[in-house]
């Protein structure tokens, strides 16, 4: 789950072209580029797909954060081909975006300048290395709660990226899993590091799902459209249903308190995250915002020199070949 | 020096060297200027340090003292590394840290080139996937090396100081010492000198179509490969890489 709050965009336009869209939809069909929908459906995607894919971009900084840490070979191999993967999630998913007529650049300086959003949890630090079980266990597995019914969004392009990325998020749930597994059962100190891991990270996760669904208020037209799976709330009990065994499994204590299993429901009871933290995260006031975007800002200007004289020298190789012809 | 004290001493160059360069390598990861450019980056590390793991796996079981692949990475001070110190200087920009990645690639591809044919099997066996690996970086790196040198003033210009910068610790890898000559005598690996030549006729031709000038003193920085002086820069390098495993001894991880 890494688009949140993504505000569905009004569509004005013409009725009977609406209805037939939406017949299409109905019947299960994708939507591909070059057919016709909503301007508001187009727009919505971007937003959500960009979303995304920045999340993929900027979620290589936490984990990079411990890749020259890594206290093994294996560990460091396994989690440079995770960050690796994680870009290559960014590529296809910029791909999915641009066949709505919008540039890789143009995503990437709306990322720059603030005008688009990446997933909050990516704004909290990593701050040992059970962080890294903990990011693969929880966020990773809270990112295919979303992404799994997402393979079945209208969106073809959407649609395809989704399914792609799900067979190697499993694969980096697992691992994370290993990870945490590990240092729950291994020396107190590294028990100790995976249960400060949960303690952190958890709530940040449930707020992976975006706000209850009693304040959102963009579900509706998503979820006719496909965009949208799922209700917030219902993919945020279904990932506390799954997890909360797994903690008790590793013998590590979920950080609330109110936590039950509820028979009547069939579903564990839970506290929600503090909204007001949530809200304040989204609007640039958690623990990393400034250096995420910072860091991201810098790569961009630094590199520019590098992405200028690969352009000038692939435009002066095209002009040789074009005056040896 | 015995044959298995040799041969010991020049597995540990060879991983050693793609320990530390990776680990350099790695350090980029989310901070390339261009998204296909941190695919790549974390592409190279990730071979390197898979060919660490040979070859760090080999050394130890040479040794015979009951140590890993991890224990030889993690746990030896900076006097027993024994790579070259082209791999240790800092990045710096992405000109530096392809311009490193060239001058290595050259040479790790035309030696591995020559280990395919060594006459010990497990070498042999670890040359062959490496040298497959060894192949796409050279491309990467030269194509790159000749793009920049090749394209903007300002690239041009940035590349010519990082090859000026480096120049001085690409000899250290063709300085012959009495491992090496083990090595020559078991037939398990090539005498470094002998590989000059062909390198430098592999450097000159693409830094001739990166329009860059390779500078004209042959002066060498040495140390490394011997262990006899590292730079400075790699106890800073270790003191990140080992933390784990020397804060917290035993565990596993």
């Amino acid at each position: 789950m890494y688009a949140q709050m993504i505000k569905s965009e009004a569509t004005q336009d013409d009725p009977e072209k609406l209805a037939a869209f939406q017949a299409r939809i109905d019947a299960g069909e994708k939507i591909e580029p070059k057919d016709w929908m909503p301007e508001g459906y187009r727009k919505t995607l971007i937003r959500q797909i960009g979303q995304h894919a920045h999340s993929e971009i900027v979620g290589q900084l936490p984990e990079g954060n411990w890749i020259t840490r890594a206290p093994t070979l294996e560990r460091k191999a396994i989690l440079l081909a995770k960050v690796q993967d994680e870009a290559g999630h960014g590529l296809y998913l910029y791909c999915a975006a641009e066949t709505l007529g919008v540039t890789r650049d143009e995503l990437t300086e709306m990322l720059l300048d603030g005008r688009m959003k990446y997933s909050s949890i990516f704004n909290y630090p990593t701050l040992n290395w059970a962080d890294m079980g903990a990011v693969g266990w929880l966020v990773d597995g809270a990112a295919i709660m979303n992404q799994v019914p997402l393979q079945r969004t209208s969106f073809g392009p959407y649609s395809r990226a989704m399914i792609r990325i799900c067979k190697e998020e499993s694969f980096h749930q697992r691992q994370g899993y290993d990870v945490i597994r590990k240092m729950a059962e291994g020396t107190p100190e590294q028990k100790k590091m995976a249960q400060d891991a949960l303690n952190r990270l958890w709530y940040p996760s449930l707020m992976m799902f975006g706000p209850s669904d009693k304040d959102s208020v963009h579900s509706a037209q998503s979820m006719a459209w496909k965009i949208k799976m799922n209700t917030n709330d219902e993919l945020r009990q279904k990932f506390v249903d799954q997890t909360v065994p797994q903690a008790e499994y590793l013998g590590l204590t979920v950080p609330d308190p109110d936590l039950k299993w509820n028979e009547e429901r069939g579903h564990y009871d839970y506290t929600d995250p503090d909204w007001s933290e949530f809200f304040d995260v989204i609007q640039g006031n958690g623990p990393c915002n400034t250096d995420r975007l910072a860091a991201r800002n810098k790569a961009w200007d630094d590199g520019k020199w590098v992405r200028d004289g690969m352009l000038a020298h692939a435009r002066k190789k095209a002009a040789r070949k074009h005056a040896a012809e | 020096m015995t044959r298995d004290e040799a041969f010991t001493q020049f597995l540990l160059r060879m991983g050693d060297n793609t320990l530390i360069l990776g680990h350099r390598v790695s350090e980029w990861c989310g901070h390339a200027p261009v998204l296909e450019e941190d695919i790549a980056l974390a592409n190279t590390a990730l071979d390197l340090i898979g060919q660490t793991q040979m070859w760090l796996g080999l050394a130890a079981e040479l040794q015979g003292e009951g140590k890993s692949a991890d224990d030889l990475a993690f746990l030896r001070d900076a006097w027993d590394f024994r790579n070259v110190l082209l791999v240790e200087v800092p990045n710096h920009d992405f000109g530096r840290t392809l311009m490193r990645q060239f001058l290595f690639d050259a040479w790790h591809l035309i030696q591995l080139g020559r280990l395919v044919k060594s006459s010990d099997p497990r070498v042999a066996a670890i040359a062959e996937k490496a040298s497959k690996e060894a192949a796409y970086h050279l491309e990467r790196s030269a194509d790159t090396v000749v793009s920049l040198g090749d394209g903007t003033e300002e690239s041009h210009r940035r590349m010519q100081e990082a090859l000026d910068y480096l120049w001085p610790y690409a000899g250290e890898m063709f300085q012959s010492d009495e491992v090496d000559a083990e090595m020559v005598k078991a037939g398990i690996a090539p005498d470094p000198a002998a590989l000059r030549e062909e390198y430098d006729a592999l450097v000159s031709r693409v830094l001739d179509e990166a329009t860059l000038t390779i500078p004209e003193s042959r002066f060498a920085h040495k140390g490394g490969r011997t262990g006899a002086m590292h730079t400075e820069h790699l106890g800073h390098l270790l003191t990140q890489m080992q933390w784990l495993q020397r804060a917290y001894p035993g565990a596993k991880w």
